[in-house]
């Protein structure tokens, strides 16, 4: 099939061999503190049900939605709440957390992993909400809430985002490779909300056995098809994978239903079937751990809540003392001051490196070459949006399109001054939302 | 773990191509026309090469010194700005000339605009032109090459004679240092365009536009059709394709939106045409090339282009 792709985007070397052929390795650590954050998703914060001191099972709701656009959390393992205090999270922002303490047996909470068919779209929706499922490719967006839209017949596509277009980062790959059938039931459920929409699994070519492996498992539905991406960053980003599989553009006031589409992640799709047809909630995340300085990169199933420094032991620690450890993707991450942090429901890797990219390149002057232009897959100008956001050119910033930047960073990335544009949009975004929220208040 | 660990915003990714190697890759490009300059002119040409390289670091260091700032003459830049002054020199001109024109492109406008990436117009071709004002007999004073005359074949076809187009494409008559072979020239461009330092739109579309352009000046001021003998005399002399491809191109005085870049071809074509066809003199493209360099900031502004998803607002429509 004719491979599909966007305009503009980048190359950057991918370094997934480290950790691709790695199968998952399922980690239950015998003991440690799990902690839960109650807004580690898009929303409302989640509000705790459960005592200091109360015995709380694998699968376990501790704390319920704080409103429609909020998500449910449970405990990962069986244990005591130990506490409810605020705890730093992968952000390095300090949020109220559910501390539990891991008893290492694991119990399982009633109920939990029992089969059952999924039910009518109702409630398959609910199954979702009730699950704490949330958008496991990064932005940690209730599901529900995206699987609840106006009309559901205006729905065309359903795309699971297959593309993993972030350098290093392979969960998504091995999913792909070992529970594709888990995979296709679950598009196969949030198509069954849909009736005129068809399922697109939409995938980068560099990782040709998935896509065949899915053509083969996905070779009887007639509603289901694979597509081939180009392998290009960022492809698995929400607008430029609309684009690449329908030739239909959004923009940052739009939704993806607006172009008939609704996007989730290989995990998510995968979370959702759990869910619906075996009544598991949320409360794993595939993660890989990998980087120069890991002494055994693989990808591992692990509990939420788990800290980095746990996983990252039962990786084999560090080979070497890195300069810089990041959660998530290269390109997208956050890097972490400390490893003593709970991994999240979205956290999809531990990347360590013996050197420091950033460190190592210090910015100088912009020479204005227009490899940032080549590179946004936006269409922006990056170098005249970095001059308005450092100048505090608020107004500038937003006529340039400023908040049509996704936070991409291809542009930083291909910089030869080696330039932090990122970090200025991040700056000049942030002050633009602020900016409109005063005005609001005001009126 | 016994050490920090580094934080920073995302990306953690850094292009390992830096300011230095691309000004390092235009360096080596302008190998061929320099090395073919050095064959044709000799020890003269190399050392007016030299000089000139050698005093825009000279200006840079010592400047940077006085100023403290950080001394950036590692970042091959002012390496370039002094090829780039020497390849349009004559190899006859005194050795003064190119170390007052090289001190006049990195202090006056480089530095004192604020160095690097600051500078509104080409430096090398800003010391040029000043030169040119300043000492137009010197800078015009051609070597002779055997057999051809000392008159270059621009100012030949200004005069109505004709000119022998091989010769042109080789090199193999006078002019300066580094301008007069088309070989040696679409080495050095190939280079460029194979490394992605350059792309071809600027050069491109200068080069087509400046043919064009030649055509609708000589039908407009009533020298009739043009041959074609002709535009291809215009295509391989003086310094067009030289200009095309190592200074229409120069990052910082050529605007960044792509719209842009083509509003800026077009402009030079059309200058290059009117200064060569109507202008005084036979030349037209380092006075074509630092009048757009000023104009650039307005092209940018008005092509910036509009968002992907974003639907282009037409006028006295609302948000």
């Amino acid at each position: 099939m004719k491979r599909k792709t966007f305009f503009r985007g980048i190359h950057p070397a991918d370094g997934k061999a480290l950790s691709q052929e790695c199968p998952i390795r399922s980690f239950r650590p015998e003991g440690g503190e799990f902690i839960f954050p109650l807004s580690a998703h898009i929303g409302a914060p989640a509000v705790p049900i459960v005592q200091p001191g109360e015995r709380v099972l694998l699968g376990q709701m501790i704390a319920k939605p704080g409103g429609f656009v909020s998500a449910a959390i449970h405990s990962s393992v069986s244990g005591t709440v130990k506490a409810i205090q605020p705890r730093t999270t992968v952000m390095g922002e300090t949020r109220d957390s559910i501390v539990i303490e891991n008893d290492g047996k694991y119990e399982l909470f009633p109920g939990v992993g029992e089969k059952k068919d999924p039910g009518s779209p109702e409630e398959i929706r609910k199954d979702v909400q009730s699950a704490g499922i949330i958008g496991l490719g990064g932005a940690g967006f209730p599901t529900h809430v995206k699987l609840t839209v106006k009309d559901d017949s205006k729905v065309e596509y359903v795309i699971v985002n297959g593309a993993e277009c972030e350098p290093y980062l392979t969960s998504d790959y091995r999913m792909m490779m070992e529970r594709p059938d888990e995979l296709v039931e679950g598009l196969k459920i949030i198509l069954s909300l849909f009736p005129n929409a068809r399922g697109v699994i939409a995938i980068e070519d560099n990782k040709p056995e998935a896509i065949r492996l899915l053509i083969e498992r996905t070779a009887s539905e007639s509603r289901i098809t694979v597509q081939p991406l180009v392998t290009k960053y960022p492809q698995g980003g929400e607008r430029m994978l609309i684009h690449a599989v329908t030739g239909r553009d959004i923009n940052s006031s739009m939704l993806p239903y607006d172009a008939g589409c609704i996007v989730d992640n290989v995990a998510t799709v995968i979370a959702v079937y759990r869910a619906v047809v075996w009544n598991e909630p949320l409360t794993t995340t595939v993660m890989t751990v990998t980087g120069d300085a890991v002494n055994k990169p693989g990808n591992f199933e692990l509990p939420v809540g788990c800290s980095h420094q746990l996983l990252l032991d039962e990786a084999g620690g560090f080979s070497v003392s890195p300069e810089k450890v990041i959660s998530g993707g290269p390109m997208m991450g956050t890097a972490l001051f400390t490893l003593d942090i709970p991994v999240q429901k979205t956290t999809s890797s531990i990347l360590a490196f013996a050197v420091d990219p950033v460190a190592s390149h210090p910015s100088g002057p912009c020479i204005h070459c227009g490899r940032c232009v080549a590179a946004c897959p936006e269409q922006l100008i990056p170098q005249m949006m970095q001059d308005a956001a450092d100048h505090d050119d608020f107004a500038r910033f937003e006529a340039l399109g400023g908040m049509e930047c996704i936070e991409c960073g291809s542009c930083t990335a291909v910089c030869p001054a080696h330039r932090t544009l990122t970090q200025s949009f991040k700056y000049g975004r942030q002050s633009v939302r602020r900016l409109r929220q005063q005005a609001a208040a005001k009126k | 773990m016994n050490k920090m660990l580094n934080v920073s915003v995302s990306p953690h990714l850094r292009s390992e191509t830096g300011t230095d190697s691309i000004m390092r890759d235009v360096a080596i490009a302008l190998m061929p026309p320099c090395l073919f300059g050095v064959y044709m002119y000799g020890w003269r040409a190399l050392l007016v090469i030299l000089i000139s390289v050698a005093s825009a670091l000279g200006a840079e260091y010592l400047f940077e010194k006085l100023v403290h700032r950080p001394v950036t003459v590692s970042d091959w830049s002012a390496v370039v700005t002094g090829l780039i002054l020497a390849v349009n020199l004559p190899a006859t001109v005194p050795l003064w000339l190119p170390v007052l024109g090289s001190v006049f492109a990195i202090i006056v406008v480089k530095q004192l605009f604020g160095g690097l990436g600051q500078n509104f117009m080409n430096p090398a071709l800003a010391g040029r032109c000043f030169l040119l004002i300043s000492f137009g007999s010197l800078m015009t004073n051609f070597p002779t090459v055997d057999g051809i005359t000392a008159a270059t074949p621009l100012s030949a076809l200004k005069a109505g004679e004709s000119v022998d187009l091989l010769q042109m494409f080789i090199g193999n008559y006078s002019g300066c240092i580094g301008e007069t072979s088309v070989i040696a020239i679409l080495l050095g461009a190939g280079y460029l365009l194979y490394k992605k330092v350059i792309s071809i739109r600027i050069p491109g579309v200068y080069i087509l536009s400046t043919l064009i352009f030649i055509v609708i000046v000589s039908l407009v001021s009533g020298r009739g059709m043009p041959e074609i003998s002709f535009l291809l005399a215009h295509l391989c002399g003086g310094g067009l394709l030289i200009g095309a491809f190592f200074m229409a191109t120069d990052y910082v005085t050529s605007p960044i939106t792509p719209m842009g870049q083509i509003v800026y071809a077009v402009l030079l074509g059309f200058l290059t045409a009117l200064f060569r066809i109507v202008g005084k003199s036979a030349e037209g493209v380092s006075y074509a090339i630092i009048l757009s360099n000023m104009v650039v900031p307005l092209i940018e502004r008005v092509t910036v282009p509009t968002a992907f998803g974003v639907k282009r607002r037409r006028k006295g429509e609302k948000a």
